[in-house]
């Protein structure tokens, strides 16, 4: 009975966004399409906190456990509010003329098919599938940003396809090499790709080939997830596309190249010969946050500003997860969390921001305090947020990341405290300039209050979490933290 | 000694690396397109031998996709793209052939040298057919940096997963899935190019990347 509950929350967290996908690339009506989209986005959400109480066992396509259920959620959840902020967003672009009704419906399409990639991708079993699953993401959100037509945004999204599929094309050669090494021990077919049938075999593994294949899929998944030297196409991507896909960018899509490495990690510890990942994902971490944290003095726009930020923190989670053991897993896994949450709630409030002022130049907007007191003041907050200032969650992940690399890296910890700092330093100074100070140019009059609804339930759910973490939370994330050992 | 089996895998094998090379010193978009449809021929070839040879019925349906899509169907489309836009002009290789032959070259050794020590374990036609078919991907990416025009950048892309074909072909018994949707890919990746090459073209006069470079978007107004 309770399988049955899970297997249909299972199948509606693929169906429904797919099926919304369809009927919304047929509906002509943008408000109707809106509707629809942020309705469809519920319907998941609400499937998806199914699978926290009841769980369908696993076959060789999909599997639900511990790790994906929580990201499963998360996934859900800030692609609903998401498409709650993108109601109002599209309603401003379409009386700008920058986007027509037509655009929209296939916008709003190719929304849900993103949400449909992202949720297959998080539940795939099948090493095959998961690739299947990102490439699908990677070609949607291409055509997302590309939608304004303008030619920064079509140079933004050719540079993210020619890059997105180069990393998708290393990351197969890496799939193939694990299917290589697994069907000497395995034989052929499905269960030498099925992720849980690979993990109880893979001490027996060909650790050389395995070796290869990791750098492949690290190589491959790390330049979906932005990291540096692979992140070029990442600051264009969130710039020049529509703030609600640079949110979904941000938020999501990152996250899911990274659980993609995670899986695969997770296969490598269980082979005792093969290489350790941790100390590579740890390299890769360090240099993306250094080197995000150069990089952020000198934006001039307040999107690609956010983006560099992003870099960062996934610098920070790649960090975190590659030094291992429970505690870094654990701060790695909350961050994860509270990234998403944080910098979706910003692109949201840089969306309206950048609509009132009607551009994206950072050196243009001031004062927003005074004349936008609610969109300022959540501004202020997911910057704040953002940049690691208590009491918000943010500062409790980095805390724990800190403190568990100087307990055994002492030597590791001084320029990841150097890398905050750096990105702490910027975003307080952008922020000063951004939020107070004399008001000029344009000032078009803000949204209603009620728009700024998933803004703050971000920041509260992030604020929350800074004072207490729910125990069966706090479960939750140690036994994905013993997981990914 | 080797079976005729293992002769022939490895020559088709072997022949889609040389017309990687060959695709690198091509001057004009024509014979580009014509290079790479012969490469998309080689690699149904392959992969139809690879289905002879383990048995295996489905990849008979990939070397089909490869057949009618890479080697035809596509070439055919980008020809008639690149006789309506009028771009068949001479392309502009960066840094100039003989450096991008030894180039080639040594990312062919690299290929072997990585591929053969660490496949110690496997069959030879696998071992054999992953090790050019790493080295056809590297060639794809070096056609793919040293080429500003677009059109030679989508070729450099589906040499490249023309290898990881070979490469998935060469597994034993690797499940189908993953096939048909390589060639689904290549598909979409079609309509997403087509697409862009038209609005690239109508935004910017050209179709050669340069010009694209300046309208990055930290440099605007």
């Amino acid at each position: 009975m309770n399988g049955d509950l899970g297997w249909m929350a299972m199948t509606a967290l693929l169906a429904i966004p797919a099926g919304a996908a369809l009927l919304l690339a047929g509906l002509p009506s943008y408000r109707l399409g809106a509707g629809l989209n942020a309705g469809a986005a519920l319907i998941s959400l609400l499937a998806s906190m199914i699978l926290f109480g009841v769980r369908p066992g696993a076959n060789v396509y999909l599997r639900v456990d511990d790790f994906n259920t929580y990201l499963i959620i998360l996934n859900n959840l800030v692609s609903f509010t998401t498409s709650a902020f993108s109601a109002s967003y599209i309603t401003h672009e379409l009386e700008t003329g920058r986007l027509t009704p037509k655009h929209l419906r296939f916008y709003h399409a190719m929304y849900q098919a993103l949400v449909f990639a992202m949720n297959l991708a998080l539940l795939a079993n099948n090493i095959g599938l998961l690739w299947v699953a990102i490439e699908l993401a990677t070609l949607v959100t291409v055509l997302m940003v590309g939608i304004y037509r303008t030619r920064e945004a079509l140079e933004a999204a050719w540079k993210y396809f020619i890059l997105g599929s180069l990393g998708i094309a290393l990351a197969l050669f890496g799939t193939i090499l694990v299917y290589l090494a697994a069907q000497p021990v395995m034989g052929q077919g499905l269960p030498a790709m099925a992720w849980d049938q690979l993990l109880t075999h893979a001490h027996a593994f060909d650790p050389a080939l395995l070796n290869l294949a990791f750098i492949f899929l690290l190589l491959g998944y790390g330049t979906k997830a932005g990291l540096v030297p692979l992140h070029a196409w990442l600051p264009d991507a969130h710039a020049e596309g529509p703030t609600p896909i640079s949110a979904v960018l941000s938020g999501l899509l990152l996250n899911v190249a990274l659980y993609a490495v995670l899986r695969f990690k997770i296969l490598m510890n269980a082979n005792p010969s093969a290489l350790a990942p941790g100390p590579l994902m740890a390299g890769l971490g360090l240099l993306s946050l250094l080197f995000a944290g150069f990089m952020f003095y000198r934006r001039g726009d307040i999107k690609r500003l956010f983006a560099y930020s992003s870099i960062e923190h996934m610098g920070i989670m790649t960090f975190a997860f590659g030094m291992g053991g429970p505690l870094a897993n654990f701060a790695g896994l909350l961050h994860m969390t509270m990234h998403s949450l944080t910098k979706s709630a910003i692109f949201f409030a840089v969306g309206y921001i950048s609509q009132v002022k009607g551009t994206q130049r950072i050196s243009t907007i001031h004062g927003l305090t005074a004349t936008h007191p609610l969109l300022g003041w959540g501004f202020v907050a997911g910057v704040m947020a953002i940049a690691g200032m208590p009491p918000f969650g943010v500062f409790m992940s980095e805390f724990l990341v800190v403190s568990s690399t100087f307990a055994r890296e002492p030597w590791l910890a001084l320029p990841l405290v150097i890398g905050l700092l750096l990105g702490f330093g910027t975003l307080l100074w952008r922020l000063h300039g951004i939020a107070f100070g004399e008001s000029q140019g344009a000032n078009m009059p803000g949204p209603a209050p009620v728009t700024a609804l998933p803004m703050m339930t971000h920041l509260i759910l992030v604020l929350a979490a800074g004072f207490w973490l729910p125990g069966p939370l706090v479960a939750w994330f140690q036994s994905v933290a013993a997981l990914l050992g | 000694m080797h079976s005729l089996e293992f002769d022939i895998a490895h020559f088709l094998a072997g022949g889609m690396v040389v017309i990687s090379l060959l695709l690198l010193y091509q001057h004009r978009l024509y014979a580009l397109l014509k290079v790479f449809a012969l490469h998309s021929l080689t690699l149904a070839l392959a992969v139809g031998w690879q289905a002879y040879i383990q048995e295996a019925h489905h990849l008979y349906v990939t070397a089909g996709i490869a057949l009618i899509f890479k080697a035809i169907v596509i070439p055919a489309a980008l020809y008639r793209i690149v006789r309506r836009l009028g771009i068949h002009r001479t392309l502009d290789v960066v840094g100039g052939v003989g450096r991008d032959m030894l180039a080639g070259a040594a990312l062919v050794a690299l290929a072997i040298l990585v591929m053969l020590p660490v496949t110690a374990g496997t069959d030879a036609v696998a071992r054999e057919d992953l090790a050019f078919a790493l080295a056809v991907v590297l060639l794809g990416l070096l056609l793919m940096v040293n080429r500003h025009n677009a059109v030679s950048l989508v070729i450099g892309f589906m040499s490249l997963e023309n290898g990881l074909v070979l490469a998935a072909a060469g597994a034993r018994g690797m499940p189908l899935a993953v096939e048909i949707s390589v060639a689904f890919s290549v598909l979409i990746a079609l309509i997403v190019i087509g697409i862009f090459l038209f609005r690239i073209r109508e935004r910017f006069d050209s179709v050669d990347m340069q010009a694209m470079d300046a309208f990055r978007g930290e440099r605007r107004r």
